[in-house]
């Protein structure tokens, strides 16, 4: 295992910390299960690939996809965020799952399931960022400001007012608070910071096709958001460089004793996230730090 | 539009109709009583169809193995839970260590016992209407051991818990599949179909098949829930779960026949859509969400609606293809979810607004 490999893994997982913490803004502070989270991250990353290929630098084309993600996340949040629960989940996975077979049908801008290749690396005036070291430091300081600003906007009394919101929606309403804007706009929040993400994953991938952000790829997301601890920010980043680590480490440990087909390794991974799920909700809905979400019945409904 | 073409159309619509309409019953029966949406149901539906196929075909003993091993599992969980075990082994209770170890090690062995006669299940070609007893009989265990597991014990929590469990099991039920059979598509070996033809249409006679038995399953759900006891007290639990439970109803036990229940259905729909197309692990997630928008159509918690609503599905599928390419066939249902969702939630069966899907 040589430094560069360790070094791209590491790229991933802070692209997938983002993601991760992005999401909990929406399921943990809001309390809005958001299944179509890889729509955002596809957006994104579609996004600052087509333009970067057209000529335009990484500079520019980074905030773009995540203007053009949040705007989709607007567009989302404005028709479903007046759904509950599990309604709402099933609008999203619907959302997400409508983007990526339009991403897969229009040949004309995405060139459908060929994917886009060739997508031109970062680069700042004279200098193009091309070892893994390289973009490890790029990535880490944009990952780095993220958290920053995401943790800003959690301890902000917007964030607080979103709690408030998770906790009793009719009390935060006779308190005045416009319940469903406070909604949209952590949608909009979070979907920039996927979108932010995504422009990240296709910089580093340098290829990305319409498969790359199916459902599971949402599952994951909500698999960190939930074994981390929702509205735990250090949480979900730990949660994510696991999830992210452990595979990898699975390559290359486990398999040094039991040789398993290159194809078993993404069944391996599922499992291992499903199992990793139930087993959250089921035994430690205290102590992994998802007692919010599984509060009693009695407690209120949300 | 070309009559021939419209006819063949009304013809697929009919036959996609008829699967989505057995499988959104299940989400719908289960919906009706314990009011969370069961999104591990299309697994199930995928995995009736698998096990069709590992019986009507023989199998590599490799993957006939792996796939004895997933049964026997199966079964042992089923009968942890339901078998007491002997009152001289609950006495090992107390040492709490060795009773984990002790059950563990006997559901090992049984399931290694378990495993010889289901490896003839893969090895052995049986006819493929047989095939659909044993996908029937995985798929009610399956249901049945869902709900144990990972459903009873989080009922009396938030019900997104319960769904977000459900996502977890249609992962690992995924990855199941995943590891044992590959990624690769898969067909019943079969003989190739000559095409019937029908007003200048072309329907095989797998087709006309689909279209009978969904409805003669349909018919026979109708008259099990009209005129049985357990028929008539499903549907006691699923209009109030309190007062059937006062009046002397096994509440626990009529949730888990609903879930029985609703795994047949979708075996047989997994069985008839993977002789007449083809299996591959991820089949159930599409026609799974197509088929739950088929019961938001319909008002979900409403079985009449389920099956006006898996016809509409089919049809607006099928004939939407007339309109946009067909790359976008897929799109449609999440398009009608969305939008059924937002518009009309209760759906066009669904008798009462008291169910709030607003927040």
């Amino acid at each position: 295992m040589s430094g560069d490999y360790l070094l791209s893994v590491l790229n991933i997982a802070l692209i997938y910390s983002i993601l991760a913490v992005s999401l909990n803004l929406v399921i943990g502070f809001a309390g809005l299960l958001n299944l179509g989270h890889a729509a955002f991250f596809a957006i994104g990353a579609y996004t600052s690939a087509l333009l970067t290929l057209v000529g335009i630098p990484f500079g520019i084309a980074l905030p773009f996809a995540g203007i053009l993600a949040a705007l989709f996340g607007l567009l989302l949040g404005a028709t479903s965020l007046k759904l509950r629960g599990d309604y709402l989940a099933l609008a999203t996975l619907g959302f997400g799952e409508i983007v990526r077979i339009v991403l897969k049908n229009w040949d004309g801008l995405t060139r459908g399931a060929l994917g886009l290749v060739h997508i031109p690396r970062p680069s700042f005036l004279q200098f193009t960022v091309k070892s893994p070291f390289d973009y490890f430091i790029l990535y880490f300081i944009i990952a780095l400001v993220s958290f920053f600003v995401m943790k800003k906007i959690c301890n902000s009394p917007f964030g607080r007012t979103l709690k408030a919101i998770r906790d009793d929606e009719i009390a935060a309403t006779s308190l005045g608070k416009n319940v469903f804007r406070y909604k949209v706009t952590a949608l909009f929040i979070a979907a920039f910071f996927a979108g932010i993400a995504g422009s990240m994953f296709a910089h580093v991938i340098t290829y990305i096709e319409p498969n790359s952000f199916t459902f599971l790829e949402s599952t994951i997301i909500v698999a960190m958001v939930v074994l981390g601890g929702v509205a735990n920010i250090k949480g979900s980043v730990i949660a994510a460089f696991v999830l992210i680590g452990f595979p990898e480490l699975f390559k290359f440990v486990v398999q040094v004793w039991i040789p398993f087909p290159a194809s078993a390794q993404a069944g391996i991974k599922m499992l291992v996230y499903g199992l990793l799920i139930i087993g959250a909700m089921l035994y430690q809905p205290e102590g992994w730090g998802i007692r919010k979400l599984v509060r009693k019945k009695s407690e209120g409904n949300a | 539009m070309d009559f021939d073409i419209a006819v063949q159309l009304i013809l697929n619509s009919i036959i996609a109709g008829g699967i989505y309409a057995l499988v959104a019953l299940g989400y719908t029966m289960v919906y009706g009583i314990l009011k969370f949406i069961n999104f591990a149901h299309g697994e199930v539906f995928m995995i009736g169809a698998y096990t069709a196929y590992v019986a009507a075909s023989k199998l590599p003993s490799e993957t006939a193995w792996y796939f004895a091993w997933f049964l026997s599992i199966l079964i042992v969980v089923f009968l942890y839970f339901t078998v007491p075990l002997p009152r001289t082994f609950q006495l090992l209770k107390k040492y709490k260590i060795v009773y984990p170890l002790f059950i563990v090690g006997i559901a090992f062995l049984v399931a290694k016992a378990l495993t010889y006669p289901f490896y003839y299940l893969g090895i052995l070609q049986f006819p493929i209407w047989l095939a659909v007893l044993p996908a029937m009989l995985v798929c009610c265990l399956l249901g049945f051991c869902l709900e144990k597991i990972g459903y009873r014990p989080l009922r009396s929590k938030e019900r997104l818990s319960l769904f977000i469990t459900a996502i977890g099991f249609s992962i690992v039920l995924q990855a199941l599949m995943l590891l044992i059979f590959g990624s690769e598509i898969r067909s019943f070996e079969r003989a190739a179909e000559q095409g019937l033809s029908f007003l200048g249409a072309s329907i095989t006679p797998t087709q006309v098949l689909i279209i009978f038995i969904s409805i003669l399953v349909m018919v026979l759900l109708q008259l099990f829930l009209k005129f049985t006891k357990t028929g008539k007290a499903m549907r006691a639990v699923t209009d109030n779960m309190l007062v059937a439970n006062v009046v002397g109803i096994n509440t626990d036990k009529m949730i888990s026949t609903v879930f029985i229940i609703g795994s047949l259905l979708a075996a047989i729909a997994g069985t008839l859509v993977g002789v007449e197309q083809n299996l591959n692990p991820s089949m159930g997630i599409s026609v799974g969400i197509k088929a739950f928008t088929a019961a938001v159509v319909g008002g979900i918690g409403n079985i009449y609606g389920a099956l006006w609503g898996g016809y509409a599905i089919g049809f607006a599928e099928n004939i939407g293809i007339w309109f946009i390419p067909s790359g976008y066939k897929d799109a449609i249902a999440f398009v009608i979810l969305i939008v059924m969702l937002l518009f009309k939630p209760t759906g066009f069966f669904g008798e009462k607004g008291e169910e709030a899907v607003r927040a």
